[in-house]
C-alpha cells in the first residue's frame, strides 16, 4: 500500500482555497490541537519521539529528542520559532506548505509550543516571501478571531502568541543560530555552539527551532499517534517526505512519498523522466550542499537518510537537482561558489577565504587558465574548511568542491590547457575525500 | 521621517516583541517601503526609536541583502542565477535583459525606471527561469515573456499590495532547449 500524503493531501485536493481556515477545518484541521491541550506535555513529546520524526531542515536530527532537550524546571519564558527561511538552492517545499496549507504549519506551531511550554512563537520568513507570509498571516489572523491563538486557547488555561517575522536577504539566516541572532535585531551571524538553544536560544531563553515541514507534520501524528506515522519509510528513515524537484526534468515540482523509496523509479515516476533529448548526467538530491551523483550512484539508490549516504550523497533539504547532460559540471560548481562565497558571513576566516578563493579558481579553470595545482588546491582549501568553522556553510560548499571533482574529473581535467595526471589526481582526492560524509 | 500612518505600524510592530531590538528588520521594511530606501537620516531615526546606534542598524542595513542603502530604480529587477535556474536559462534571461535595458546587473537605467540585479535562489526553482520584481515574483520566464512584463512595467507604478506570484505556463521543450546552456 502507498503512503498517505501525510503533508500534501490538503492543498492537493483544495488547491484555490486550501488556505483558508474553513477549508482546513472541512478537513479535520486543529482536532489535533485540541486533543494537545488534553494531554500531558510528556506525552506529546513521547509520542513524536514514537512517530522517528527527523528534522526536515536538513540536519535530519529527531525532532521529540529535540524538544526533550527543553528544560521543564526553567522559569525562563521559552520559545518556540518556525524555521520558514527556505534558501538552500533547490528547495521550494516550505513554499509550497506555507501557500497551500498555512494552518497545518500554524498548528504544527502551536502543539509544539504546548509541548515545550511556549506561550510565544516566531515563525521567520526569508524576506523574498511576501506571498507565503500573507497567506501565513492570514491564517494568523483567522486562528486570533477563533480563540485558537491568544488568552486561553480553545477555552484552556494555556496562552499563546504567535509573530510573524521576516528577514531581508541572507541565507545564513537560515541556520539555526544566525536566525536568533536575526531574530533580535541583528546580523545573522551563527552562533558557537555550546550552548545549543535548547539551553540559550533567543533571548538567552531555552528555545525549539524546526523547519516548516517538520512542523506541518506533527498535527498528524498528534492525531493518528506516533505508531501510525512510524509504520510508513525505513526502520531509521520514518514516514514521509517532500522533495522539491528542479532541472529538466517532464514535471519539476514537490512530490511527498514515503522515506525509501528507489530512486531512479522517483525521477520516472514522480518527475516524469528526463525531458526529451536530454540525458541524466548527475543528480544533487538533498539541496546543493550535498555531494553529487553520478548516474552509477543513481542506480539502485534509496531516497531515506541512511540509504542517500550508503549511494555517497545526503537528503539535506530534499532539493532534488537533476542535471542534464546539457550542462558542464565545473560549471555548476562555479554557480555553487559563487553563492556560497556571497553568502558566507565572514566571520570564520577558513569560510570566509576559502570560499572566495574556490570562486576564483574554478573561475581560471573555465577560463581555460586552470592547472593540477588549482584542482589540487581546490581540494586543499575544501578539506581546511570542512568541520572547522562555526557552522555548517563552510562543509556547504566543500562537499560539493571535492565530490564534482572526484566523480567527474575528465570534466576538470579537459578544461587544463596542460594535461593532467589522472593519477595523481585521483591520489589528491583521496587524502582529501574523508571529508565527506560517511555511509 | 515617516507617515502618521507608517509610525503607526512601527509602534504596533514593537509591541509585539519582547524586546524592542528585536523589530529591527520589520521597522526597517516599513521605512524601505515609505521612502524607497533606507537613507543614513532614517538610519539615525530607526536607531532613536529601537534605542541602539546609528552604527548598529548600519551594520545591519549593509548586512542584508534586500535593503537599499541607496536609491533604485522605480522596479527592481531581481533575476535569480542560482544552480537550478541557471540550468534552465537564467543566464538568457539576464542577457535579454542587460541588452533590452542596457545596463549590467547592479545597475540602474538613465531614466531611474528600472534596476537589474542578479540574486540567489527564491524558492522557485521548479518554475525557473524566474525572477522577482519588487515584491512579486514572475515564474517560467521566457525571453519573450520579459519583453511583455518590461513594455507592462514601463506604463505602471511599482505594485506592493498584489503580491501573487505570476507563474506562466511551462516552457515548451523548444523554449527551453533555445535558453539551456551547452556543456563546453
Ligand atoms: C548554512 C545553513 C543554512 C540553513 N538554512 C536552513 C533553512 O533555510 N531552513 C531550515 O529549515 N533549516 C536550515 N538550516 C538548518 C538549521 O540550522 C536547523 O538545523 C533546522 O532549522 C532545524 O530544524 P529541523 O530540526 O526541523 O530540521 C540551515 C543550516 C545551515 C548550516
Ligand atoms: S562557517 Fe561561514 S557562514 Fe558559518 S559562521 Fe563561519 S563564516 Fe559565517
Ligand atoms: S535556483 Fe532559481 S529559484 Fe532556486
Amino acid at each position: 500500500m502507498a503512503a498517505p500524503k501525510i503533508l500534501m493531501q490538503r492543498g492537493l485536493d483544495r488547491p484555490d482555497d486550501g488556505h483558508t481556515l474553513e477549508a482546513y477545518e472541512a478537513a479535520g484541521g486543529y482536532r489535533s490541537l485540541r486533543k494537545a491541550l488534553g494531554m500531558d506535555r510528556v506525552a506529546i513529546v513521547e509520542e513524536v519521539k514514537k512517530s522517528g520524526l527527523r528534522g526536515r531542515g536538513g540536519a535530519g536530527f529527531p525532532t521529540g529528542t529535540k524538544w526533550g532537550f527543553i528544560p521543564r524546571d526553567s522559569e525562563k519564558p521559552k520559545y518556540l520559532v518556525c524555521n520558514s527561511d527556505e534558501s538552500e538552492p533547490g528547495t521550494f517545499k516550505d513554499r509550497w506548505l506555507l501557500e497551500r496549507d498555512p494552518h497545518a504549519v500554524l498548528e504544527g506551531m502551536a502543539i509544539a509550543s504546548v509541548a515545550i511550554g511556549a506561550k510565544l512563537a516566531f515563525n521567520y520568513f526569508r524576506g523574498e516571501f511576501s506571498f507565503p507570509l500573507r497567506r501565513f498571516q492570514a491564517a494568523v489572523d483567522e486562528a486570533y478571531a477563533k480563540g485558537y491563538l491568544g488568552k486561553g486557547i480553545m477555552g484552556s488555561d494555556v496562552d499563546l502568541d504567535m509573530v510573524v517575522h521576516f528577514g531581508a536577504g541572507a541565507y545564513i539566516a537560515g541556520e539555526e543560530t544566525g536566525l536568533l541572532e536575526s531574530l533580535e535585531g541583528k546580523k545573522a551571524m551563527p552562533r558557537n555552539k555550546p550552548p545549543f538553544p535548547a539551553v540559550e536560544g533567543l533571548f538567552q531563553c531555552p528555545t525549539v527551532i524546526n523547519n516548516t515541514e517538520t512542523l506541518a507534520v506533527v498535527p498528524w501524528i498528534v492525531e493518528h499517534g506516533g505508531d501510525e506515522y512510524a509504520r510508513w519509510g525505513t526502520e531509521k528513515s520514518r514516514g514521509t517526505k517532500m522533495w522539491s524537484c528542479s532541472g529538466p526534468i517532464n514535471r519539476p515540482g514537490v512530490y511527498e512519498v514515503e522515506l525509501g523509496v528507489d530512486l531512479m523509479e522517483f525521477l520516472e515516476n514522480e518527475c516524469g523522466g528526463m525531458m526529451e533529448g536530454v540525458g541524466l548526467k548527475a543528480l544533487v538530491p538533498g539541496g546543493s550542499s550535498v555531494p553529487i551523483m553520478t548516474v552509477g550512484m543513481c542506480v539502485g539508490a534509496k531516497m531515506d537518510y541512511e540509504g542517500l549516504r550508503a549511494a555517497g550523497s545526503m537528503v539535506g533539504s530534499g532539493g532534488f537537482i537533476v542535471i542534464g547532460d546539457h550542462a558542464s559540471i565545473p560549471d555548476c560548481l562555479h554557480n555553487l561558489a559563487h553563492f556560497y562565497t556571497h553568502e558566507s558571513c565572514g566571520q570564520c576566516t577558513p569560510c570566509r577565504e576559502g570560499c572566495g578563493w574556490i570562486e576564483q579558481l574554478v573561475g581560471r579553470l573555465l577560463d581555460g587558465r586552470g592547472t593540477q595545482a588549482d584542482l589540487e588546491q581546490i581540494l586543499r582549501l575544501s578539506d581546511a574548511m570542512a568541520g572547522k568553522t562555526i557552522c555548517a556553510l563552510a562543509d556547504a560548499l566543500a562537499w560539493p568542491a571535492i565530490s564534482y571533482i572526484q566523480r567527474f574529473p575528465e570534466e576538470f581535467a579537459a578544461l587544463c590547457p596542460e594535461p593532467v595526471d589522472m593519477d595523481a589526481l585521483t591520489a589528491a582526492v583521496d587524502r582529501h575525500k574523508h571529508v565527506l560524509p560517511a555511509a | 521621517m515617516l507617515s502618521p500612518g507608517g509610525i503607526e505600524r512601527v509602534d504596533r510592530i514593537v509591541a509585539r516583541y519582547p524586546r524592542p531590538l528585536a523589530a529591527m528588520l520589520p521597522v526597517l521594511w516599513v521605512v524601505q517601503e515609505e521612502r524607497g530606501w533606507i537613507s543614513p537620516g532614517a538610519m539615525e531615526w530607526v536607531a532613536e526609536r529601537l534605542g541602539t546606534s546609528p552604527a548598529k542598524v548600519q551594520a545591519v542595513v549593509s548586512f542584508y541583502t534586500m535593503f537599499d542603502d541607496r536609491p533604485v530604480g522605480k522596479h527592481k529587477l531581481q533575476v535569480c542565477r542560482t544552480l537550478s535556474c541557471e540550468l534552465m536559462g537564467a543566464r538568457r534571461i539576464v542577457d535579454h535583459l542587460r541588452e533590452r535595458l542596457g545596463i549590467e546587473p547592479g545597475e540602474t537605467t538613465a531614466d531611474g525606471t528600472f534596476t537589474l540585479q542578479e540574486v540567489e535562489c527564491l524558492a522557485s526553482c521548479g518554475t525557473a527561469p524566474m525572477m522577482q520584481c519588487n515584491l512579486k515574483f514572475y515564474e517560467h520566464l521566457t525571453p519573450e515573456r520579459v519583453d511583455a512584463l518590461l513594455a507592462e512595467l514601463r506604463s505602471r507604478e511599482p505594485e506592493w499590495e498584489d503580491v501573487d506570484p505570476v507563474v506562466y505556463e511551462r516552457p515548451s521543450d523548444a523554449e527551453f532547449r533555445a535558453m539551456m546552456p551547452e556543456a563546453t
